[in-house]
């Protein structure tokens, strides 16, 4: 279980990009964070991922507290960030030097399969297209097999199509060891596709707006009522978010702030 | 595209580079042709620029003799030494510059203002310093190979994308491990250019620390010509530099190739 408790960011600058954040999600779930720009979903995302330090608050995994980057926790970014002098094989095994090559290169091969580049292992980065790279980063963080895996809005350079597939990719990978996955995404439809709950972000300072949980059956099919139904429901949420931000700004305490 | 650079076979590649070699010629021995028959017949006297079957029959005649390479051998002593104690204080200054802002912000401001002094300006100091011989000579050339490689190892550090340091973070790299396995390869191309030039003006500096003085090496052989009016020995010197020198970035080329195959270069896509 992945427990934000009273999550708060504030930077050197005096921006308070994270107020009091708390939530609870159980293992094995799949929760969306939207929100417009600012709303601080990015630095909840580096905060448990123990890239920064919180200003207040913690995170918690199964009883652990994650102040640094921890082995249970993996991390895809907006980017691939495959790095350019390793081949496939060995951006994806990147993080398991600690094992004995023969799993090492077991777990690989296995994850190459599985994301349909058997074959590509020895392939430059450069060699790619941006939608393997992108699988390939999604496999090197899933071999280390975390509890936590943490998605930056992973899918958002990628054209549609190959979006819907990374999205089956994803899936399909998530369901072999289930871990909690938490994706920061500003597509609401990206949401509705892969989440069990969509939490609403309200910006400046960002914090919790709305909790809602998707009761879709999986597959889920984008045509479908049910789905038309969740979106609206989370863009309605939205633009409460954005109302609740314009008079927020409104009021006189917070004349004379940064923006 | 890269790919099918990839797959294609490399016969084709390696005539098409031959082919792009030889046109590299074509200029040249124009020239030297155009000017050796001007040469046969008359019109130029050939007496300070002599003609290229002069030079070519000095250069034999120093080969035989054996001169030639003990003065390309001195020459080459000079540089090699002179770039190793050049180029290994250039990449350890360049990368605690680079990684250390505060360093950076300490030593920066000096080190820029001593490479602005010209380095002929160092020749007096040095010779009180360390003599008229070896070490002197060493230590010119050392200062000439130090800025260029400190100026190409500290940028190439400081410009590593925070992003891919970031992944290094992910997978709790520590400080040793971050420097091995993410910041020396991703500045390894930088590295590589700011080590050739900083060889190139090792070769620079070593005519110089010759010419003040030596009683062998090529840039002896210049003064040497010059004092004795030989133009013909001052040409074949200076061709047996542009080889020696352009021998030395082929194999410092070659040797650093492995380790940058994974790079998308310009070059390749434009030899293909």
């Amino acid at each position: 279980m992945l427990r934000l408790d009273g999550l708060s960011k504030t930077y050197p600058n005096a921006t308070q990009a994270l107020r009091g954040v708390t939530l609870e999600m159980k293992e094995g779930e799949i929760v969306a964070f939207v929100g417009g720009s600012g709303c601080g979903k990015t630095t909840m995302l580096r905060l448990v991922a123990g890239l920064e330090a919180a200003s207040a608050g913690s995170v918690e995994i199964d009883g652990e507290i994650i102040r640094e980057p921890h082995p249970w926790v993996g991390v895809i970014f907006q980017e691939p960030r495959l790095l350019p002098w390793l081949t496939v094989a060995q951006n994806i095994g990147f993080g398991l030097s600690a094992l004995p090559r023969a799993e090492r290169d077991a777990r690989v091969e296995e994850a190459l399969l599985r994301v349909g580049l058997a074959g590509y292992g020895g392939r430059w980065p450069r060699e790619l297209s941006g939608g393997q790279a992108q699988r390939v980063a999604i496999v090197r963080a899933l071999v280390a097999r975390p509890k936590v895996l943490l998605l930056d809005e992973p899918f958002s350079a990628l054209d549609a199509f190959t979006r819907a597939s990374l999205h089956d990719h994803l899936l399909g990978l998530w369901q072999a060891r289930r871990p909690t996955l938490v994706l920061v995404t500003h597509d609401v439809e990206e949401a509705v596709t892969l989440a069990d709950r969509v939490i609403v972000m309200q910006p400046r300072p960002g914090r919790v707006f709305a909790d809602l949980t998707l009761d879709l059956p999986r597959p889920r099919d984008t045509l479908a009522h049910d789905f038309s139904d969740a979106k609206r429901r989370i863009l309605k949420a939205l633009d409460g978010s954005l109302q609740a931000e314009a008079q927020a700004a409104a009021t006189p305490d917070t004349v004379g702030a940064w923006w | 595209m890269s790919l099918a650079v990839a797959s294609s076979s490399e016969a084709p590649r390696a005539r098409r580079g031959a082919v792009g070699w030889a046109l590299g010629l074509i200029v040249p021995a124009t020239l030297a042709l155009a000017y050796e028959a001007a040469f046969r017949a008359g019109a130029v006297q050939g007496r300070l620029l002599p003609p290229p079957s002069v030079v070519l029959a000095t250069l034999w005649s120093l080969a035989r003799s054996g001169e030639l390479a003990t003065h390309a051998l001195a020459t080459l002593a000079r540089v090699g030494l002179g770039f190793v104690f050049g180029a290994g204080a250039g990449v350890l200054v360049g990368a605690l510059t680079g990684a250390s802002a505060t360093a950076r912000k300490l030593l920066d401001p000096t080190l820029q203002a001593l490479r602005a002094v010209p380095s002929l300006a160092w020749v007096p100091l040095f010779i009180l310093w360390f003599g008229i011989f070896e070490s002197s000579k060493i230590a010119l050339i050392a200062v000439g190979v130090f800025f260029p490689v400190y100026l190409g190892v500290m940028g190439a550090i400081a410009g590593v994308d925070r992003k891919i340091v970031e992944v290094g973070r992910v997978f709790r790299l520590g400080r040793a491990e971050l420097a091995r396995r993410i910041l020396l390869p991703a500045i390894l191309p930088d590295a590589v250019i700011a080590l050739r030039s900083g060889l190139g003006l090792g070769f620079m500096f070593v005519v110089a620390a010759e010419i003040m003085g030596a009683s062998e090496g090529l840039g002896y052989l210049l003064v040497d010509g010059q004092q004795l009016g030989k133009a013909d020995q001052i040409a074949a010197a200076i061709i047996a530099f542009a080889v020696l020198g352009k021998l030395c970035d082929a194999a410092l080329v070659i040797a650093t190739r492995p380790l940058l195959r994974w790079r998308d270069s310009h070059a390749r896509a434009e030899e293909a």
